[in-house]
């Protein structure tokens, strides 16, 4: 378990932009309608997407709008840690740790991050970063590998990781995917696998006759 | 090496469009109609006859595991939901089902809910696969648009899917804590029974299931049941996605035969172990849960449920982490530790206490800062963490640190020793003491 608490300082209020709004609209209408509380998660993404982080004040905007007690809220925001509880950098870097990351070099990658921010959960003097250490992301065949801003950034070394760090810095748009230029979770150098042209050659969707259909009645 | 013809996910990686025309060119949404016209049972018999089990770790024959449901659909309806959480550390193969192969995931869906009488399906991934759920959303946007699903869908089955996303907990992987996860409360497991196929998802008949059980059932049925039971061996059928992660020259998902072995599927397709094969230290085989095995095991063991729990590891979610001899298997399994720890949904005591002091005490022996004895004692704690709790977690936390010591206890031994050699304390050695 991880003990998480709402930061010691609180803004005055929160409000949802009418864009927000319309994002939370749209996820409220995948649930039945007595269901409400089931987009909870979805709904208290949209407020980080759109404050940065979760404070006190959206707890209650959240809990409101869902018809539910404000502890459940509460509950919700510190359960799970994708909920930034604080204030965080213009650029979030999350830092998979976890073995398979750790046994291709994600030490080195967290070493990188503590030089050029801080401790885990700072935010950088000039506000434009801050990391943190998270749990395997789901994408081991090309660790190391480190989220940004919500997009994997994959295969990276130190200096890999400097580069992207460096481009953000500059203003730049940074691409997601692997840094030494996989295509996504095959071998490097490319597959060696699904290389039959006629699997692609549109012979597959000809229409089929079902094997073992029941005698029609 | 399986046959290209016989592999199911035609784009595994991303190389094709991920788009409905392309899916449908690589076979998908072929024969659909088809398939829900023979019925129910048909379908329900099919995938008993395929010999396919669950994918996400269980191992579970996914067919009987459809039956399980409500025979009638009374007062309250029915629902799949489709596990898409993936976060056992070492899988990351159901991403790319999402990502590249996404309509074989929600023809699967189709299929599947019409099979168990479900109108309504719910895919719950993890809230960091941000750009997968984007794909995964504009695929079923796509599948609305062309009617085949939605109301009055080609199919002639009313059916809805929706996209439902975690907020970052391992824990929701499991599925009843999956089901609180998506009613909006925090993950925590429910006790069983009741079992979801009688109260899941708010209260009503639920099924639930791993992606790449779902997104293989069309394609096992459109070449039949016997194609698919014809690979790997009997009780270990199929195909099945391997994500293979750690010390091997090229890390990669591949989709191979079930009960390939281990070594050739390192070899083939990963470009063998980092400094050849004499340098492999161990294998955790299926995802960070189950016990690593030496490399003297991963020379024969074929990559399948009996082979591997018959060395009292298990295939689990088919996620190979390789070792090196490079490779502190001390620090590599007290990090594995810290996972559960922080992943422990914490309402269990065996759980909560348990994970944060296997934990610490791994960190210890990591420097070599223990007693001896301290081994048997944590041999005994994790025995009593395991089987003792709400879910399978508590089990996950105890059976790595079993490998480990079952394996490698001699190294935990020689990191005590020579940390005490540095401090100038007299060296006693303690007689070795059978792992297990
Ligand atoms: C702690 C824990 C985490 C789990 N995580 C996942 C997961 O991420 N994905 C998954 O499909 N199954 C996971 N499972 C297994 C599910 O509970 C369930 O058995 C599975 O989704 C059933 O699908 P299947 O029959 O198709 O394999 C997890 C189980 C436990 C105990
Ligand atoms: S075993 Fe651990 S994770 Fe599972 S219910 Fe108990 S405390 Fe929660
Ligand atoms: S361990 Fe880092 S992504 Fe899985």
């Amino acid at each position: 378990m991880s003990v998480r608490r709402l930061a010691a300082e609180q803004p005055e209020s929160f409000a949802f932009t009418p864009a927000t709004m319309e994002q939370v609209r749209w996820w409220m209408a995948k649930y039945p309608p007595e269901r409400k509380q089931s987009a909870a998660i979805p709904v208290m993404w949209l407020v980080q997407k759109q404050e940065g982080w979760v404070s006190e004040p959206a707890i209650r905007a959240i809990a409101e709008l869902l018809d539910m007690p404000v502890i459940r809220v509460l509950e919700v925001a510190t359960f799970y840690t994708m909920f930034q509880l604080a204030p965080v950098g213009k650029h979030h870097l999350q830092v998979c740790g976890t073995t398979p990351c750790m046994l291709r070099g994600a030490e080195e990658l967290k070493a990188v991050c503590k030089k050029r921010i801080g401790e885990k959960h700072a935010v950088s003097a000039d506000g434009m970063f801050s990391w943190e250490e998270v749990e395997c992301m789901g994408a081991c065949v090309n660790a190391p590998m480190v989220a940004i801003d919500d997009y994997y950034h994959e295969d990276l070394s130190p200096a890999a990781l400097e580069a992207l760090m460096d481009a953000l810095a500059r203003g730049e748009k940074i691409t997601s995917g692997s840094a030494i230029g996989r295509m996504t979770s095959a071998p490097d150098g490319g597959p060696t696998v699904l290389t039959d042209p006629s699997l692609y050659d549109g012979s597959l969707g000809q229409k089929i006759t079902l094997p073992n259909l029941p005698e029609k009645a | 090496m399986l046959a290209d013809k016989d592999r199911i996910f035609l784009n595994l990686y991303g190389r094709q469009g991920a788009d409905l025309e392309s899916a449908k060119k690589r076979g998908a949404w072929n024969g659909t109609k088809d398939m829900l016209d023979a019925g129910r049972d048909w379908i329900i018999q099919q995938l008993k006859d395929s010999g396919l089990r669950g994918r996400g770790g269980a191992g579970f024959p996914t067919g009987l595991k459809w039956s399980f449901m409500p025979k009638e659909v009374k007062d309250r309806p029915h629902y799949l939901v489709v596990n898409a959480d993936e976060s056992e550390p070492g899988t990351c193969k159901d991403r790319d089902i999402m990502r590249h192969d996404p309509h074989l995931l929600i023809e699967g869906c189709l299929v599947a809910s019409f099979a168990m009488q479900a109108h309504a399906c719910y895919i719950y991934i993890r809230g960091e696969y941000v750009a997968e759920r984007e794909a995964l959303e504009r695929a079923i946007a796509e599948a609305y648009a062309a009617k085949l699903i939605g109301k009055n869908n080609v199919h002639g089955w009313d059916f809805d899917c929706y996209v439902h996303h975690g907020g970052g907990a391992y824990i929701c992987g499991e599925e009843t804590a999956l089901l609180e996860s998506l009613e909006g409360k925090k993950g925590q497991p429910r006790l069983k029974p009741p079992f979801p196929a009688n109260v899941g998802l708010y209260g009503c008949p639920t099924t639930v299931n791993n992606v790449e059980s779902i997104a293989v059932a069309p394609t096992i049925i459109r070449r039949g049941a016997k194609w698919f039971a014809g690979i790997g061996r009997a009780n270990n059928t199929g195909t099945k996605v391997f994500c293979i992660s750690g010390h091997v020259n090229k890390p990669c998902n591949v989709e191979e035969a079930m009960s390939i072995p281990l070594k050739q599927l390192i070899e083939e397709h990963c470009g063998g172990v980092r400094g050849g094969w004499g340098n492999l230290k161990a294998v955790i085989p299926g995802g960070s849960s189950v016990r690593m095995i030496p490399a003297h095991e991963a020379e024969t063991v074929l990559m399948d449920f009996d082979s591997l729990s018959a060395l009292k590891s298990g295939l689990g979610t088919a996620a190979v982490i390789v070792m090196d001899q490079s490779t502190d298997l001390i620090r590599a399994i007290a990090r594995i530790a810290y996972f559960y720890k922080h992943e422990s949904c914490g309402q269990c005591t065996p759980c909560r206490e348990g994970t944060g002091w296997m934990w610490r005490v791994l960190e210890r022996m990591a420097k070599g800062e223990a007693e001896h004895s301290e081994i048997d004692l944590l041999l005994d704690v994790a025995s009593q963490v395991e089987g003792h709790t709400i879910c399978a977690l508590g089990d996950a936390a105890a059976w790595p640190i079993q490998g480990l010591i079952r394996h490698f206890r001699g190294e935990i031994e020689q990191r005590i020793d020579r940390y005490r050699a540095a401090k100038g304390f007299h060296v006693v050695r303690t007689p070795a003491v059978a792992a297990e």
